[in-house]
């Protein structure tokens, strides 16, 4: 039961972390119809921001506050440097691009911090465990994590749906040239868009950061999880990216967890002690395909053009 | 159009002539290390040039196709280790599981489109690479060792370097004499008339998504004895292969020599890989400089370097 209880809290605070990866990638693409491998890269660039930031100011609030700001910045001049002049390529050129942008920060994250990974310790008061239901605790900063991306999640709502910055967004989404010719500065936007995709990519970093050691290619992996998410909620949609997510990450998590011993009881425990880790890292995989079968633009497609 | 000499036919013959000379370059000087690297790259460009036919001339912007570098060094890994290791059996299981790996795949990612296509080949490749990773029997992570070449019984020797050499150049050549074939014939020309309109072509009556999927499956298992061959090059096979970085790294040549045209990916191949090697042996960093590269190539050079030496033809 206990065991239970903290591999599905697990399970969603792995997902809620994949949402918010996968929110600035959904709305990337919606928008400025780009796709952003290197989104990953952003994701790896607030990790190292937090461990530096964490490690200079000696306060781990400050330091992750410090390194969201570092990665919005650096999601701002990438933009305005070099992914702008793609928009409206050929996604094949997106791809090869940022491609590109991967290769450069995986060696400039070697040059600069090292081949070795970092470590970014917690502050005592998030290292604790929190009872959560009568005899079940749960670590502190785990909890954290969850609500914190749901203040996000919910933050992203509101400010999509309700305000004026979020109506021109989706404005924009859905005709460019015309709120261009209603005298909105679309590039502005644009480059706004990628902030906050590139801020919400550091925020998942730097609060994974003290779960798992902060090293090279970190982004890659979760990155092809991303897009999985994205791929079975359907592009452009914030709403499927965010039910996506949670499902993801409950299945990976609750499949590694409990697959071995599910499988334990069919096979014998030697075929299974081999068969589970495989399987249960194809969980989602499988997943992905079913839904891809049964609806090929995914559980909730964005409604436009 | 076709002017009998342009700069185009002059350079890709001179690849051509310079690979097929490579060895006696290689004997003359004593100079064993630029074999080594020829026959990575000549195998590399085999498996770009099956990428060639389903990204330029099939229009499937497929990101998973080192998936078929793995399951083709595979099925040549586990059947030597299994001790069958006649490359009459070998190659032939490569390519069949490569075809049928192809099959699944393509007719799942083929009901999707446009980036939802590029972004499922990449997760099925993803896929393979975690079921490898997971073959205990056969290395798991740390990958598998082919203590023995492919034995083609006396027929060819493939721990003879030359030779070996020349089997890849020989598979390379053949592949691209193939495409050529499909290319200009009724179904390569379905194919693409499907890449510029699928719906007119729908309209015209041809089932789009079985031609795809033929064509899918072809390159698929043109990339599976590429496989082949790079695991018998390396005498080793991992997961590592098959990381989505691999995939990359196929795309790149195809893009960077030209796609949609016979020889570009031979010459992106032969590029891109002797750039690694040169930056390598400047800096250690070789990344850093090659990853910016790739973005201003794609922001200034379009149509790869084919394109650029069409360009200078007509200017």
């Amino acid at each position: 039961m206990l065991l239970v209880v903290e591999q599905i809290l697990n399970g969603l605070q792995f997902g809620l972390l994949l949402f918010l990866l996968a929110a600035g990638l959904t709305l990337v693409f919606g928008i400025m119809d780009f796709v952003n491998l290197a989104h990953g890269s952003l994701y790896m660039m607030g990790a190292y921001f937090a461990a530096t930031f964490v490690a200079w100011t000696g306060n781990f609030v400050l330091g992750a506050v410090l390194a969201l700001g570092a990665t919005l910045l650096l999601g701002i001049v990438l933009e305005f440097t070099a992914l702008r002049h793609l928009y409206g390529r050929d996604h094949l050129d997106h791809v090869l691009a940022t491609f590109g942008l991967i290769l450069f920060f995986n060696e400039a994250v070697r040059l600069i911090w090292g081949p070795a990974g970092l470590a970014l310790p917690l502050p005592s008061w998030l290292s604790v465990p929190v009872p959560i239901l009568p005899g079940i605790h749960y670590p502190a900063y785990r909890l954290a994590i969850i609500v914190v991306a749901l203040a996000v999640a919910l933050l992203l709502y509101l400010g999509v749906m309700r305000t004026r910055i979020g109506m021109l967004i989706r404005a924009g989404a859905s005709n460019r040239e015309m709120i261009g010719a209603l005298g909105i500065n679309i590039k502005l936007l644009y480059t706004l868009v990628f902030g906050l995709g590139a801020a919400l990519a550091g925020l998942a970093g730097l609060m994974q950061a003290p779960i798992l050691t902060v090293q090279i290619g970190m982004g890659e992996n979760i990155l092809i999880l991303a897009f999985v998410v994205i791929v079975i909620g359907g592009i452009g949609s914030i709403r499927g990216a965010f039910l996506a997510a949670i499902f993801v990450g409950l299945i990976d998590t609750l499949g590694r967890a409990f697959l071995p011993n599910l499988l334990r009881q069919i096979l014998s425990s030697a075929a299974a002690s081999t068969a589970a880790p495989a399987l249960s890292s194809m969980l989602i995989y499988l997943l992905m395909a079913m839904v891809l079968v049964v609806r090929p633009e995914g559980l909730f497609p964005a409604t436009r053009r | 159009m076709k002017a009998p000499l342009s700069v185009r036919t002059i350079v890709t013959a001179l690849v051509v002539a310079g690979l097929v000379l490579l060895p006696v370059y290689s004997a003359a000087t004593g100079n064993v290390f630029v074999l080594t690297l020829f026959t990575r790259i000549v195998i590399l460009a085999l498996a770009a040039a099956s990428l060639n036919l389903m990204m330029g001339y099939g229009g499937m912007m497929s990101f998973g196709h080192a998936a078929y570098l793995g399951i083709g060094g595979y099925a040549v890994g586990m059947l030597a280790q299994e001790g069958i290791g006649s490359g009459f059996v070998q190659f032939p299981v490569a390519l069949a599981a490569s075809a049928t790996y192809a099959l699944v795949i393509g007719a799942l990612s083929l009901r999707t489109r446009g980036v939802y296509f590029i972004m499922i080949t990449l997760a099925f490749a993803q896929m393979a690479y975690y079921v490898a990773s997971g073959l205990a029997r056969y290395g798991g992570d740390d990958g598998l060792t082919v203590y023995k070449r492919s034995d083609f019984a006396g027929l060819i020797n493939l721990s003879n370097r030359v030779q070996f050499y020349y089997l890849c150049l020989g598979c390379l050549f053949g592949v691209i004499f193939l495409i050529w074939r499909i290319v200009n014939s009724r179904f390569g020309l379905v194919v693409q008339g499907l890449r510029s309109n699928e719906q007119r072509m729908q309209a015209i009556g041809f089932p789009a998504k079985r031609y795809q999927l033929v064509c899918f499956v072809i390159a698929g298992t043109m990339c599976g004895l590429a496989g082949a061959l790079l695991a018998n090059n390396t005498d080793f096979v991992s997961p590592a292969v098959m990381y989505w970085t691999r995939s990359g790294d196929l795309m790149v040549m195809v893009i960077l020599g030209g796609m949609g045209t016979l020889f570009g990916p031979v010459i992106g191949a032969v590029v891109y890989l002797l750039l690694e090697e040169l930056l390598s042996q400047i800096t250690e960093y070789w990344a850093l400089i090659m990853g910016p590269l790739l973005l201003l190539i794609v922001l200034f050079g379009r149509g790869g370097i084919m394109g650029l030496l069409g360009r200078l033809n007509r200017g």
